[in-house]
């Protein structure tokens, strides 16, 4: 025995003595997880959590959350002499002073852009391929909960330096809280200790955002990958690959190698973004003063939805009785971003009630197989992709010499008009590509060679496609649409009522398929 | 025609295939040296790093192509760092794909469900368990409990109680009253009616008395912007109209809508544009709103001059400036 | 890069500068064939520099102006603006305007120096307005302060032309042009004049220290280094987030692609 095999049988021993591990351990060193690129998006955003962390961790060493007045004296030369807060200071001293630390600071917000990127493309790649399904719904609760709260973090971080620009994203998030019917005056009071922008604010969101928000993160997270690995992870359809199995590599060593480098390579590429891409450059904002603005004063890119929704949106305003609601603040700022995400969080039930789906679902769908959830999804996207146009309107327009009322007009109409669009256009593409499956399983691939036959006609060669292939584009489950109960005789409805109807339409949409073809009818073509 | 249809069947798990590394020797050991090639670009990388924090003073530029102007010594220590975190990655990545076993393994699933047995038994013992508590039974404790376990909730909404006061009228007041000078932000000039021109504008805020230091605060609900324009290009009634001096007229610079501040003066449609939301409002028209999410055109200051020609205002706001809240009255 | 940050700074720069950039224009006068064939020197002597001016204003303005420089429907009067006016309009090339677009562009120059000295005199002799700055009375170097600039700046002019001096939209496809490369003088009488959108900022209000710091901040901001990597236009959040979802996402994808991929 070597030495070195030893001592690890030693360092395993004393484990196992003390906790019993060596049966677990033995198990979960060769835990299989599947390989593919669309697997690894939720560990971008978990490593730029750690990169958040351990960057964030290094600029509090000097940023200084006050927002008491001082006069400037760093080696930024066009601020010197001015009054600020210690906020600003301290984060221009991060930025001039502390080397490394522009580097840091950078690093920290590149971070967050790729982090809240992350989670929303992994989001999607959960949402197309149906991988939200029992029994993973709780995770996809956990994930909704985890961007909700990453957008807070975002907006908080940001806010930090109170700088000119986020000083002004502090502003409208005051405008939203005072606009909350009854409560919002008293809650913008409590929340920054009296009028805006007080003393306290920045002082108060500091712990939230370094202490609060990332513990809940951290119990997220933990709760989030505890569950993957309970559950094993999901897989896509392949030869070898059921419902019964997970086909893939042992964690230790391939998976370990691998998701241990990908670590780094997410930890290098925002390093490089840190080091060669200037991001939120707060000594060129300036201070914040509630009487300054710049133009083209935006939100991050996680905002922007938000921001956008809120310039769009046409100027209604209850007044009634001494009394003010501002519909243009709190449906574009509060209820419409609530029902989105509400509905975000439910879709896994919704989707299960339409279908009356009560199985597990281990194998992923290829996003053309289950059409009216790939459309839904396209639908949604396109209505976000559209609100964050217009939260960049005035970039676009200065950009591209449009004009800010043409992008305006523009975009509240394509709110509306575009969804729609979308939908039916990503439900057809779906079916187009399930009737495209069809055809090559049942007629193979053409081949563009062309042969001639006897009676003088051309034809193209069609070659049959592998059993493997044929195999995959067959393979899924296609469950029918619940019926419809019968209505009486004398007309009343059947029992269930209108939530029995809409219910049985819905499964209709949702059931709406091209039939995969069989071996049978490819049998049957052969015989011809 | 039968009534079962054959699916097609799953042909299983493809046969492996061997790498070349797999059974050439070569091809191995020339894996092995690109993966050690790359950790030791890595370590050449942090090489790099510590030699730019050290040997690289923080006033060195350099100007490089598509970055422009560049401090060395930031730009080498984040280089360096990104190196060196990247190529230990591609490193292990690259040992992984070429040097790991790479045959795919099946692991069995199971599922979740437990048997019909055992779920029996797990609610049974939860009722019997629940049955010994006799919470059921005890209406008295369970009715105080919840009692108790409601009203504890409040504790901590009374406890974050001191937060901040109460707005009571903060909301609707500001510094601008009868006679107060309006002077330049930021210089503290006053401003006499003859120093604006047809076309000119002005970012002004109330003079405070003699020793009071101006807060942000003040300037969130104070700031004011003077426009003057040609007096027969007004668009107002006799009151509004009575409010202006000369052509000159005075705006809160707090927009109506999310408090931005709307300063963004055309001076040849004489509108006026909020950067945040783009609301837009006709100045000739007592800043009625023409574009934009803003409900309430931007409140307007009364101003005339005092004897020696210098603008003060007549009053106060005669109505909040900024956001929209609950209790505002804006009817 | 270094090398040609040196030739700018040569103390003969300047000059050749300006004698190649007046022989560019010159000859591109020269070929204009809408513009006096006729030179200048050929004007009879006692005509005045007014009347020269008055001569280009005919053929070069009036057709829009007015011939009286009394304004029309699609252009406005110039009575009363100001010889400043003109130096700003015309030195910037933002008049002659090159088609009836919302706004006019900063482009080269269509009249020489003495020609727009000569229209500008013509201009100031309808009516009274502000003088012609003269580049070397402003003195934004000596007398200008950085921080207070930005303070000025950021007050009365980053509204419209952003916190960088990038410039940013107005109303239905106007907007505030970008200060980076404006001559100091052209910033000054921008100021005093008011042109098209923007507003005046008469001496009284900014004084001319004022200007001078505003002054000095712009040119500040114009030589700010790319502090921290490229500068990305300096527009704020959206240029970076563009590039999070297209060259950060990219990559981090195609390292993901790759490390999924089977080896040979």
């Amino acid at each position: 025995m070597k030495a070195r095999e030893r001592v690890a049988g030693n360092v395993a021993g004393y484990i196992d003595d003390r906790t019993g591990a060596a049966k677990w351990a033995k198990k979960n060193l060769t835990k299989v997880f599947p390989d593919h690129w669309s697997f690894m998006l939720g560990e971008i955003a978990l490593y730029s959590f750690i990169i958040l962390l351990l960057s964030g961790t290094f600029l509090t060493f000097w940023y200084n959350p006050s927002q008491n007045e001082v006069v400037y004296n760093g080696s930024y030369v066009p601020l010197q002499n001015l009054a600020m807060s210690e906020s600003y200071a301290s984060t221009l001293r991060i930025s001039f002073d502390i080397r490394g630390g522009l580097l840091m600071r950078q690093i920290h917000h590149w971070a967050a852009l790729i982090f809240m990127a992350a989670i929303v493309v992994h989001l999607l790649r959960v949402f197309f391929t149906g991988a939200f399904r029992k029994p993973r719904e709780a995770n996809w609760l956990i994930g909704i909960g985890l961007l909700t709260l990453g957008i807070v973090e975002g907006f908080l971080g940001y806010s930090l330096p109170d700088d000119l620009l986020s000083g002004t994203g502090i502003r409208i998030a005051e405008a939203i809280i005072q606009a909350i019917p009854v409560v919002g005056s008293y809650l913008a009071f409590f929340a920054f200790g009296g009028a805006f922008p007080g003393h306290s604010f920045i002082p108060r969101i500091y712990t939230v955002h370094v202490l609060l928000i990332p513990g809940i993160f951290l119990a997220l997270i933990t709760v989030h990958l505890m569950l993957v690995w309970y559950q094993k992870h999901t897989q896509y359809p392949g030869p070898g690959r059921t419902e019964k199995n997970v086909v893939g590599y042992p964690l230790m060593p391939v998976y370990m190698a691998k998701a241990g480098g990908f670590f780094f390579i997410v930890f290098g590429i925002t390093a490089f973004l840190g080091a060669t891409a200037s991001i939120n450059p707060i000594w060129l904002y300036g201070p914040y003063t509630p009487g300054q603005i710049s133009a083209g004063s935006q939100p991050d890119w996680y905002m922007g939805w938000l921001d956008g929704l809120v310039r769009m949106f046409p100027p209604l305003e209850t007044h009634a009785f001494g009394h003010t609601i501002s519909w243009n603040i709190l449906t574009p700022g509060v209820i419409i971003p609530g029902i989105l995400f509400t509905g975000m969080a439910l879709y896994p039930f919704i989707e299960s009630w339409i279908m009356n789906d009560k199985a597990e679902h281990h194998l992923l769908d290829r996003p053309r197989n289950a059409p009216n959830r790939t459309a839904l999804g396209a639908m949604s996207l396109s209505f976000m992709l559209v609100a964050l146009l217009n939260g960049g309107n005035d970039i676009i327009a200065t950009h591209f010499h449009l004009t800010i009322n043409g992008i305006m007009w523009f975009t509240r109409i394509g709110l509306i008009v575009v969804p729609p669009i979308v939908f039916i256009i990503t439900k057809r593409l779906c079916l187009s590509l399930q009737r495209a499956d069809r055809d090559v399983v049942l007629h193979g691939v053409e081949t563009g060679r062309l042969v001639m036959m006897p009676s003088g006609e051309f034809v193209e060669v069609h070659a049959p496609i592998s059993e493997a292939k044929k195999f995959v584009l067959t393979q899924h489950a296609q469950p029918a649409a619940l019926t419809v109960p019968a209505s009486d005789l004398n007309g009343t409805d059947a029992p269930g009522g209108i939530k029995a109807k809409l219910r049985a339409r819905l499964s209709k949409a949702h059931a709406e398929q091209v039939p995969a073809p069989t071996a049978t009818e490819a049998k049957a073509l052969d015989h011809h | 025609m039968t009534n079962s249809v054959e699916r097609f069947v799953d042909p299983g798990l493809p046969e492996h295939v061997h790498r070349k590394a797999d059974f050439d020797e070569r091809a191995a050991k020339r894996a092995e040296r690109q993966v050690a090639i790359l950790f030791l670009l890595s370590a050449a990388s942090t090489v790099l790093t510590i030699y730019s924090y050290v040997g690289i003073s923080p006033k060195k530029e350099v100007f490089l192509p598509l970055l422009g102007t560049q401090q060395v010594n930031n730009l080498g220590i984040g280089v360096g760092l990104a190196l060196s975190l990247f190529f230990i990655g591609l490193g292990a990545i690259h040992w992984a794909k070429t040097l790991m076993d790479d045959t795919e393994v099946i692991a069995e699933r199971h599922e979740f469900r437990s048997s019909d047995e055992d779920r029996k038994e797990f609610v049974e013992t939860i009722k019997e368990r629940a049955g010994t508590a006799q919470l059921g039974r005890r209406s008295l404790i369970k009715r105080s409990l919840g009692a108790a376990l409601g009203l504890i909730g409040l504790s901590p909404l009374v406890l974050l109680r001191d937060l901040g006061p109460l707005p009571k009228k903060e909301l609707e007041t500001t510094n601008w009253a009868k006679d107060t000078y309006l002077v330049s932000d930021p210089q503290g000039r006053r401003i006499k009616a003859s120093d604006l021109e047809v076309g000119a504008v002005a970012q002004v805020l109330p003079e405070l008395p003699e020793g009071t230091e101006r807060s942000l605060e003040n300037i969130g609900k104070d700031a004011v912007l003077l426009i003057r324009i040609r007096p027969e290009e007004f668009n107002l009634d006799a009151e509004r109209l009575s409010w202006t001096h000369e052509g000159i007229i005075a705006f809160s610079k707090i927009c109506s809508h999310m408090g931005c501040a709307v300063a963004l003066y055309e001076q040849q449609t004489k509108h006026l544009l909020c950067p945040c939301h783009q609301s837009t409002f006709d100045v000739t028209r007592a800043a009625k709103v023409i574009f934009g999410p803003a409900a309430r055109p931007l409140p307007q200051l009364a101003i005339g001059v005092d004897a020696e020609g210098y603008l003060i205002a007549k009053q106060g706001f005669t109505e909040p400036v900024g956001p929209s809240f609950w209790e505002r009255n804006s009817a | 890069m270094k090398r040609l940050s040196h030739m700018r700074r040569h103390k003969f720069a300047a000059p050749a500068l300006i004698a190649a950039a007046l022989i560019t224009v010159g000859s591109a006068f020269s070929m204009a064939s809408a513009l006096p064939t006729v030179q200048h020197q050929q004007t009879s002597s006692g005509s005045t520099i007014v009347d020269e001016g008055k001569q280009i204003f005919l053929k070069g303005c009036s057709s829009c102006h007015g011939l009286n420089a009394e304004g029309s429907g699609i252009a406005p009067s110039l009575i009363g603006v100001g010889a400043a006016a003109v130096d700003f309009q015309v030195g910037t090339g933002r008049m002659p305007m090159a088609d009836m677009s919302q706004q006019a562009m900063r482009k080269r120059p269509i009249y020489d120096a003495q020609q727009t000295a000569a229209l500008a005199a013509y201009v100031a002799s309808l009516a009274p307005g502000p003088k012609v700055v003269d580049p070397t009375s402003i003195n934004w170097e000596r007398d200008g302060n950085v921080a207070d600039g930005g303070t000025l700046f950021r007050t009365n002019c980053a509204m419209c032309h952003n916190f960088a001096a990038q410039g940013g939209a107005l109303t239905n496809g106007k907007y505030a042009p970008t200060l980076m490369g404006v001559e100091p003088k052209y910033i000054y009488e921008a100021m005093i004049t008011g042109p098209q959108s923007m507003p005046k900022f008469s001496d009284t209000t900014l004084t001319p220290k004022d200007k001078a710091d505003i002054i000095a901040w712009i040119q500040a901001a114009d030589k700010e280094p790319a502090t921290g990597g490229a500068s990305l236009g300096r527009v704020g959040p959206v240029t970076e987030g563009l590039l999070v979802w297209t060259l950060g996402l990219g990559i981090l994808i195609g390292v993901a692609v790759w490390l999924a991929m089977k080896a040979r």
